[in-house]
């Protein structure tokens, strides 16, 4: 078959492109996403107009948007942690559910007695070691068995669900609320344990998201400045040089995917201190923050600190979807929305490593000279 | 005699193992050719909306529309597999992170939902639902007639199929050649054989059988639509896969392992047999664990391994 472009390698990746080719990948999603609306004849304009006003048209849509995005700040984390060691961890949803299992037992448990912050770190260590032991679990597979992490992570998540479905709606467990009878929830965690908002310009911005902003800094420290994030690329980029070089590789992976996984916990824990005050079993797969996660990520280019940059983007569009949700809204336009940007944004990493160039025949060349 | 426990485990083994089959030996072919593609999820959840909606907006006589509901349901998970063959062979593209964009993009909350909620499939059930046949009569007969004589026309054909496949990887030219895409790109391509025909070829191929999964969702099993209705059939149809050392063969039996765990959870509480729910549930996840470190090990991983150059994208210039 002959095509009559094709891909070149560029010798030198332009640094400009770094942030012009994220945007253009929105652009072109947003291109797609309406022609698929006129396509099923609505008009894309009156739509995306409507996202963008829910979305971060007012500083109460803003502050629904930074609580959507908080999550998505920290599966996106997971995925970029991950992915780093050339890892992919493809978890963060389930692991994203096992913080939140583990942060509302905190919460519940110490969260009438204890003083607030005591609570708060309380909540996010059982979130962070409650992921990271999920996430541990394929990293463990991984490092012991060289069992393909992308299928457990995955099948991990849809074994999370069934957990937090037993937890609340299968069992008399510790999480759910004896009252509940008719429709089974979760013991909701006392006011005293609540994370609190900080007010900055008249948008109230959650306590996790600031979480998220740190978190995302000290990502970058430990992957930039750090010997264990020089052992990381190494092992990303030869793992056989890695092994040569004395470093421990899977030890290694395995550290990462706990790291990983204990981002993605954090995300669980905000939603349970920052949002729904409860375990949500239904609320929390519905939202399917993990696979949002990947596509933070991906636009992104996996820059920890441009992942929680981006997880605003995705969090405004994933609030409007919330937020819009009716017989005058499309279901599933937000998750086409998502895949599309998912699909543009690793195709606009491709140009910034190729460049296009068009084919010249032979025979042309041939003519003109 | 047919209402023994074990005839009828078996029996739904079948009826629930088909649609993942399909799936699974699409995404075999489709990983012959060297491309990983792990939006099986939404190309069968994709499949099953447009079979919902053939079902419902094509007139004729049953085995017509029934007919043009598959045939739909083909066109529409090919062309989801024609975008991941175009972004995996001539983008370039990560196949792993392209497969999880098909899957986000025609998931559960993606496109097939759109699609589904733009057009009300979830109105009505689908009003040719595929029914099981009476082979020959001899449905009713002892323990071969649930096993062999009573199923829909898609799951023989999907013994059809795996014959087939299996012909054509192992006897004809093609699959030769296949293979050999797979294996070695540049051998192949030094050889006079088109690495992108190919790939491109066996990916929509491997979309189109994706789809008669999903359509056997929305058409035989449910038979009606119901968002993300697969509930991660596509998932273990690729772990189903490594599975299977890549043979047709070793799939199907794969494919009925799980079919069986999937519809256990219904096969005993028709008995009132009270285990709970979530142990049932979680089975065929747990065991696709279980299953892939089995088959991760060394040993398995010496016998037959996966094509050299899966998920490699394949470039002439570079070696």
């Amino acid at each position: 078959m002959k095509s009559p472009v094709r891909l070149e390698r560029r010798l030198d990746q332009p640094r400009s492109l770094s942030l012009l080719v994220p945007l253009l990948s929105i652009a072109a999603a947003l291109v797609l996403g309406g022609v698929l609306l006129l396509a099923t004849g609505r008009n894309p304009f009156s739509v995306y107009q409507r996202i963008f006003e829910r979305g971060f048209g007012s500083t109460s849509a803003l502050r629904g948007t930074l609580i959507s995005a908080t999550p998505l700040a920290f599966t996106g984390l997971c995925a970029a942690a991950a992915f780093r060691v050339g890892a992919i961890n493809i978890g963060g949803e389930g692991q994203l559910y096992a913080g939140a299992i583990g942060a509302s037992w905190a919460a519940v448990r110490f969260g009438s007695g204890a003083p607030n912050g005591v609570t708060f770190a309380l909540m996010l260590a059982a979130g962070a070691i409650c992921g990271a032991l999920w996430a541990g679990i394929a990293g463990l597979l991984r490092a012991r068995f060289s069992t393909n992490e992308i299928i457990t992570t995955l099948m991990l998540n849809y074994l999370a669900a069934i957990v937090l479905d037993y937890l609340i709606f299968n069992s008399r467990s510790y999480w759910r609320d004896p009252r509940s009878a008719g429709f089974p929830s979760g013991k909701r965690i006392p006011a005293r344990a609540l994370w609190t908002n900080l007010t900055i310009g008249g948008v109230e911005i959650p306590r996790g998201f600031i979480l998220a902003i740190a978190v995302g800094f000290a990502l970058w420290f430990l992957y930039r400045r750090t010997t264990y994030g020089f052992e990381v690329d190494v092992i990303a980029d030869s793992p056989s040089a890695a092994k040569y070089a004395g470093i421990r590789t899977n030890r290694k992976i395995l550290s990462v995917m706990a790291i990983s996984g204990a981002l993605a916990g954090l995300g669980g824990a905000s939603d349970v201190g920052d949002f729904r005050h409860v375990l949500d079993a239904k609320g929390l797969q519905l939202a399917g923050y993990g696979y949002t996660g990947i596509v933070v990520a991906a636009l992104a280019r996996r820059h920890p600190v441009a992942t929680v940059a981006v997880s605003v983007i995705i969090g405004g569009l994933t609030n409007a979807g919330y937020a819009l949700q009716g017989p005058n809204f499309p279901a599933g336009l937000v998750g086409t929305l998502q895949g599309l940007i998912l699909f543009t944004s690793v195709a606009g990493e491709i140009l910034t490593r190729y460049r296009i160039r068009r084919v010249v025949g032979v025979a042309t060349v041939l003519a003109a000279s | 005699m047919n209402s023994n426990l074990f005839v009828v485990i078996l029996a739904s083994a079948i009826f629930y193992g088909t649609p993942i089959y399909f799936a699974a030996l699409g995404e075999l072919l489709t990983e012959r050719s060297g491309v990983l593609n792990l939006g099986v999820e939404g190309m069968m959840l994709v499949g099953a909306v447009l079979g919902s909606w053939g079902s419902q907006h094509v007139g004729g006589p049953a085995w017509f529309v029934v007919l043009a509901a598959v045939f739909l349901a083909m066109i529409g998970a090919a062309a989801m597999g024609a975008i991941h063959a175009f972004l995996a062979i001539t983008m370039r593209v990560n196949q792993t992170v392209a497969g999880l964009a098909l899957t986000i993009f025609a998931g559960a909350v993606g496109l097939s939902s759109y699609l589904a909620s733009t057009w009300k499939v979830a109105a009505h059930p689908a009003t040719r639902p595929i029914r099981k046949l009476n082979v020959f009569g001899l449905a009713n007969k002892p323990v071969v007639g649930p096993l062999l004589f009573n199923h829909t026309i898609l799951t023989y054909l999907s013994w059809v199929l795996a014959i087939v496949a299996t012909w054509y990887l192992f006897g004809t030219r093609q699959g030769l050649n296949l293979r050999s895409v797979g294996e070695s790109p540049q051998t192949a391509d030094a050889m006079g054989i088109s690495v992108v025909r190919y790939r491109y070829v066996h990916t929509i191929l491997g979309g189109a059988l994706a789809g008669i999964g999903g359509a056997c969702y929305s058409l035989a099993i449910v038979p009606t639509w119901v968002d993300g209705m697969t509930k991660g059939a596509g998932w273990i149809a690729i772990a189903l896969v490594i599975f299977g050392f890549w043979r047709p063969d070793l799939t199907l039996a794969g494919a009925y392992l799980f079919g069986g765990l999937s519809s256990l959870g219904l096969t005993l509480k028709a008995r009132n047999v009270h285990i709970n729910g979530s142990i049932l549930d979680a089975l065929p996840f747990a065991m696709t664990i279980v299953v892939l470190v089995l088959v991760s090990s060394g040993w398995a991983r010496r016998r037959l391994g996966a094509p050299a150059s899966l998920g490699v994208p394949y470039e002439r210039e570079e070696r």
